[in-house]
C-alpha cells in the first residue's frame, strides 16, 4: 500500500469511526454507570431518522442535530425507566428497544415521506459540510505530515471534531470531577454510593441523559454527514461494534478512541477491496474483514490481552438491602 | 477539627449525669408486613460511652439501627439526638445528625483509592482535586489522633479487611461523626486486628465519641462496653452496667432461658488413627499454592480443631477431603489410601469411605435453598438402596417420614419435612445438614464453620451434638474461625497460616495469645502461653 492509499484509507477510517467512537462513549457513561445498553444501535436509528426528517423538513442540520438528541434521550429514558426505575432486565430491555427502533423507524419515514422508508435526499444547510481545518492549504505540501493534517484530520463535517474533542472531555468527567467519581462508584458499589447519601436512581438517570447525547450526535452524523438523509437499517450493526469497541477499550475513553479508530480502520478496509488484494497479494472475503472487530473482541474477552473487567454492579438493577 | 473539638468541649464541660444522651430512642416500633421486627423500643445512650447491643439474628438489632441510619422510617417513636428531636428520613440526614455508621458488609468501592472513598459524598466541589487533597491532610491529622493509619492512595482491593473496616470509620470521621455504630465489627477480624480495633474504639471514647456497638458475642461486649441493650423478638429485654453483669446471665436474656456457653465434655480417649495426611499440596487456577504440605491425625474419639483466620488454606483442606478439589500428596482413611486426582476423585468416593462433610458455607454447598427439607435431607445419600422404592422410583414418602423423624431428633424447627430450606433459620438449616451427616454414623466428620450465623442456642445444640458423636468414638475435624469454639471444642489445635500448620496445641496448655500469634504466621510463641 503506497502513502497516498493508505492515506485515502485513514481519511475513510476516521470518517467510518466517528459514529463508533460517539456511541462507544455513550455506551461508557451508561455502563459506567452500571447500566448495560445493548440498546446504543436503536437508539442510532431513531437518532437518524428523526435528524433526516427534521433536517429536510426544516432546512436546517442543526434542528435535525437537535431532533436526533431530542428522539435518542427519549429512548434512553424508556430504557431508564424499564431497568432503574422498575428494576427489569437491562439486556433484554435494550433489545425490545432495538426492535422498536427498527420498526418505528421505518413507519415514520413511511408516514411523513412515502419513499420507502427513507427520509429525501439532504443537500446545502441540511446536511454538514466539511470544513477545513486553519492552515490545511500551508501544510499540505509538507512530506508525511502535511498529507496526514490536510487530508486525513481536516476537510470532514463538525461532528467528527465533536467526537473526537468527546475522548478528553469524558475522561476529564470521568477522572476529575465529582460526578465522575459518583457515576465510577455507582457502577462498582452502588451501596456506597446510597449509604453516602446520594441518591443511586438520579445517578444512574444522568448517565443515560448523556447517553442519549451522544447516540444522538452519532445518529446524526451517519444521516446528515455520513451519508445523505436516513435510510432502512442504516446503522447496520454499528451499535453492537460501538459495544464491541468498549469492551476492547476496557471502558476507558482513550482506548475508546484507539479502539473504535481501528474497527473504523477495518470497515474502511472493507470498502477497498482492490487495496486489499495488491497489499496481501490474494482477496480476504469483505465479511471476513466485517467479522473482525467481534473477534478481536472475543480475544479481549479471553484475556488474551490483558483482563477487561467490566463494571462490578453492570447489569444488576440497584434495589436497597434493608 | 471542628468535631473533634465539639464532642471534647462537651465532654470537659457537662458532667455525664446532666449531660442529655448522645442518642434517645422513644417507643421505636416497626413492622415488616405481619412481622414486628422493633417493638416499642427506648434506648438512652450516654455521650462518651461504649454501648453495646446484643441479641441474637433476628432480634431485630439492624432494624433498629436502620431506622437510626435513615433506611427505614419507624412506624412509631421518636429519635432524640443531643436531646432534641430529630427527624432521619434519610442517610444524608443521618450524616448531618452525626451518625456514622460502619456496616459488617463494607460499603466502599474495590477498585477506588483510600481517599476517592473517604470523599465520595462529601465532596467541596465539582472538581476533585481540592476536595482530594483536603482529605489527605484530614487523614493524616485522624491517623495521628486515633491510631487510624491506613494509605490514602492504595486502592480497597489492595487492603487487608481489618484496614479496609478502618476506612469505614476514617469515612464515618470524615463526616464529622460524633456517634458511631459498627455492626457485628469482628466478624471478619483476626484477633489481633480485632484488639487493635478495640484499642481505636477505646481511643475514640476518651475523645468524646459515642459507639454503639452491634454483635452477638459475649466477650466483646464484656471487654470493651460500659453498658449493655439486649434484645430478644423485637423487643429489648433489658438494659444493664457491663460491671454488674455476667456473661451467663446476657445469654439467659437473649435466648431466654438457661444457656451452657460451654459444653461439658470429658477427656478424650482417642482409638485408631482415621485419617492421616501427609505433604498435602493445592495449587488454584491461578496457579497460586492454597495448600503447602500439609501434614495431620486424626485418630477415633477425637476432635481435631483448626485455627486460623480464613482464607488461609482452611477451606481447601475441607474441599480436598471432601472430594471436589484436586491436590497432590497422600490421604489415608482407616489406613486405606484415598484417590485425589483420578476420575473416582469426588463427593461421592469420599462418602463411602465414610467421610461426612459439614460444609463452611451451607447456603452452597450444603442446602438447596428453594427445595424441601426432605430433599435436602437426602442429598448426596440419594442413590443409597434405602431410598429406593424399586430400580426407577425413589421412596419420597419414606424419605418424609424419615426426614420427619431426624428432625425430632435434631430438634429442628419447625419440624416439617415439606418445607423448602430457605424457610428455616440459619440453625435450623444447620441442623438440617448435620443430621443427615451424622444419621449416615460416619468415621469421619469434616465441619467448616458449624455455627456461622448460628443462633446462641442452636450453637449448644449444635456443640453438643459434635462432642457426643466424639463420644461415640469417630473422628472430627472441625474448621472454624471463632477461637471460642475452637477452645471448648477441640481435643487438639492445629492453626493454619498461609497453607501451612503452624503448630499444634492442646487446649488446657495454650491461651488466645499464643493461638493469635500463631495465627498471624509468628511460630515463636515463647512467653504468650
Amino acid at each position: 500500500m503506497d502513502y497516498a492509499t493508505l492515506i485515502q484509507v485513514l481519511d475513510s477510517a476516521l470518517r467510518l469511526a466517528t459514529p463508533l467512537l460517539l456511541a462507544c462513549l455513550a455506551g461508557l457513561f451508561s455502563e459506567r454507570g452500571g447500566i448495560f445498553d445493548i440498546g446504543l444501535e436503536g437508539k442510532m436509528l431513531m437518532a437518524g431518522m428523526a435528524s433526516g426528517a427534521v433536517a429536510f423538513l426544516t432546512g436546517l442540520v442543526w434542528l435535525g442535530v437537535g431532533a436526533a438528541i431530542g428522539a435518542s434521550i427519549l429512548f434512553s429514558m424508556i430504557h431508564g425507566l424499564a431497568s432503574i426505575t422498575f428494576r427489569g432486565n437491562q439486556l433484554i430491555s435494550g433489545v425490545a428497544l432495538n426492535f422498536l427502533a427498527s420498526g418505528m423507524t421505518v413507519l415514520i419515514a413511511q408516514a411523513l415521506f412515502r419513499q420507502g422508508g427513507r427520509t429525501p435526499p439532504l443537500t446545502g444547510n441540511a446536511r454538514f459540510s466539511p470544513i477545513d481545518l486553519p492552515f490545511a492549504e500551508a501544510m499540505a505540501d509538507v512530506p508525511i505530515i502535511g498529507p496526514l493534517y490536510a487530508e486525513v484530520l481536516s476537510g470532514h463535517s463538525t461532528l467528527v471534531y465533536v467526537a473526537l474533542l468527546a475522548v478528553p472531555v469524558t475522561w476529564w468527567v470521568l477522572y476529575r470531577t465529582r460526578f465522575g467519581l459518583r457515576l465510577r462508584a455507582v457502577g462498582e458499589n452502588p451501596e456506597s454510593v446510597d449509604t453516602a447519601g446520594i441518591s443511586v436512581v438520579r445517578l444512574r438517570y444522568s448517565a443515560l441523559v448523556i447517553t442519549g447525547i451522544l447516540c444522538g450526535l452519532a445518529g446524526a452524523y451517519m444521516a446528515t454527514a455520513l451519508q445523505a438523509g436516513f435510510g432502512r437499517e442504516m446503522t447496520a450493526g454499528r451499535g453492537y461494534i460501538a459495544l464491541a469497541a468498549l469492551i476492547f477499550a476496557k471502558w476507558r475513553p482513550w482506548y475508546a478512541l484507539g479502539a473504535t479508530f481501528l474497527f473504523g480502520f477495518l470497515q474502511a478496509l472493507a470498502l477497498r477491496p482492490d487495496v486489499i488484494e495488491r497489499s496481501f497479494g490474494m482477496a480476504i472475503p469483505v465479511p471476513a474483514l466485517d467479522a473482525l472487530p467481534y473477534i478481536l473482541t472475543v480475544i479481549v474477552l479471553a484475556g488474551f490481552v490483558g483482563k477487561a473487567i467490566p463494571p462490578r454492579a453492570g447489569g444488576q438493577p440497584y434495589v436497597k438491602e434493608r | 477539627m471542628t468535631g473533634a473539638q465539639d464532642s471534647g468541649a462537651r465532654q470537659a464541660t457537662a458532667a455525664p449525669t446532666s449531660a442529655p444522651p448522645a442518642i434517645e430512642l422513644r417507643g421505636i416500633s416497626k413492622a415488616f408486613g405481619s412481622v414486628q421486627a422493633n417493638k416499642d423500643i427506648s434506648i438512652r445512650v450516654m455521650p462518651g460511652t461504649i454501648h453495646g447491643i446484643i441479641g441474637e439474628n433476628g432480634a431485630g438489632k439492624s432494624t433498629l439501627m436502620s431506622i437510626l441510619y435513615g433506611f427505614y422510617k419507624a412506624d412509631a417513636g421518636e429519635i432524640l439526638i443531643d436531646g432534641k428531636p430529630t427527624q432521619i428520613p434519610d442517610s444524608q440526614a443521618a450524616i448531618r445528625a452525626g451518625i456514622g455508621m460502619v456496616f459488617q458488609h463494607f460499603k466502599l468501592v474495590q477498585n477506588f483509592t483510600v481517599l476517592e472513598n473517604i470523599i465520595l459524598g462529601v465532596e467541596d466541589g465539582p472538581l476533585l482535586r481540592p476536595s482530594l487533597s483536603k482529605a489527605r491532610k484530614e487523614l493524616k491529622r485522624l491517623a495521628e489522633e486515633y491510631e487510624l493509619h491506613v494509605d490514602p492512595d492504595e486502592t480497597i482491593e489492595e487492603l487487608s479487611v481489618g484496614h479496609q473496616q478502618r476506612v469505614e470509620i476514617l469515612k464515618a470521621l470524615y463526616r464529622q461523626a460524633d456517634i458511631l455504630i459498627l455492626d457485628e465489627p469482628t466478624g471478619v477480624l483476626t484477633p489481633a486486628e480485632a484488639d487493635h480495633l478495640f484499642r481505636i474504639l477505646d481511643n475514640l471514647r476518651q475523645q468524646g465519641k459515642t459507639i454503639i456497638l452491634i454483635t452477638h458475642k459475649l466477650r466483646e461486649i464484656m471487654e470493651i462496653t460500659d453498658t449493655v441493650s439486649v434484645m430478644r423478638r423485637g423487643e429489648m429485654t433489658a438494659t444493664v452496667k457491663t460491671s454488674e453483669t455476667s456473661p451467663e446471665q446476657l445469654a439467659e436474656l437473649m435466648v431466654g432461658r438457661k444457656v451452657l456457653l460451654h459444653v461439658p465434655k470429658g477427656p478424650a480417649n482417642p482409638g485408631e488413627t482415621v485419617l492421616e495426611i501427609e505433604n498435602l499440596r493445592v495449587v488454584d487456577e491461578d496457579k497460586v499454592e492454597r495448600l503447602k504440605g500439609v501434614d495431620l491425625t486424626i485418630r477415633a474419639g477425637e476432635i481435631l480443631g483448626i485455627a486460623g483466620v480464613s482464607g488461609n488454606g482452611q477451606s481447601e483442606l475441607l474441599e480436598v477431603l471432601g472430594g471436589y478439589a484436586r491436590a497432590t500428596g497422600t490421604i489415608r482413611i482407616n489406613g486405606q489410601e484415598i484417590d485425589l486426582t483420578g476420575k473416582h476423585s469426588d463427593a461421592q468416593s469420599r462418602r463411602h469411605r465414610g467421610i461426612a462433610h459439614v460444609p463452611e458455607d451451607r447456603h452452597h454447598y450444603g442446602l438447596i435453598l428453594d427445595f424441601a427439607a426432605w430433599e435436602n435431607m437426602v442429598f448426596g445419600y440419594h442413590n443409597e438402596p434405602e431410598y429406593q422404592k424399586n430400580a426407577m422410583i425413589m421412596d419420597n414418602d419414606g424419605i418424609v417420614e424419615k426426614t420427619a423423624a431426624a428432625m425430632e431428633h435434631f430438634d429442628v424447627r419447625p419440624p416439617i419435612p415439606t418445607l423448602p430450606a430457605k424457610s428455616f433459620s440459619g440453625g435450623n438449616q444447620q441442623k438440617i445438614v448435620l443430621a443427615r451427616e451424622i444419621e449416615r454414623n460416619p468415621d469421619l466428620l469434616l465441619v467448616g464453620q458449624p455455627t456461622r450465623g448460628v443462633d446462641i442456642g442452636a450453637i449448644e445444640f449444635i456443640h453438643k451434638r459434635i462432642v457426643e458423636l466424639r463420644d461415640a468414638g469417630k473422628a472430627v475435624l472441625l474448621v472454624s474461625v471463632e477461637l471460642d469454639e475452637i477452645m471448648s471444642l477441640s481435643d487438639r489445635i492445629a492453626v493454619m497460616f498461609d497453607g501451612q500448620i503452624m503448630g499444634e496445641r492442646l487446649p488446657d496448655e495454650t491461651n488466645e495469645r499464643e493461638l493469635g500469634l500463631l495465627m498471624a504466621g509468628i511460630r515463636d510463641t515463647k512467653g504468650a502461653a
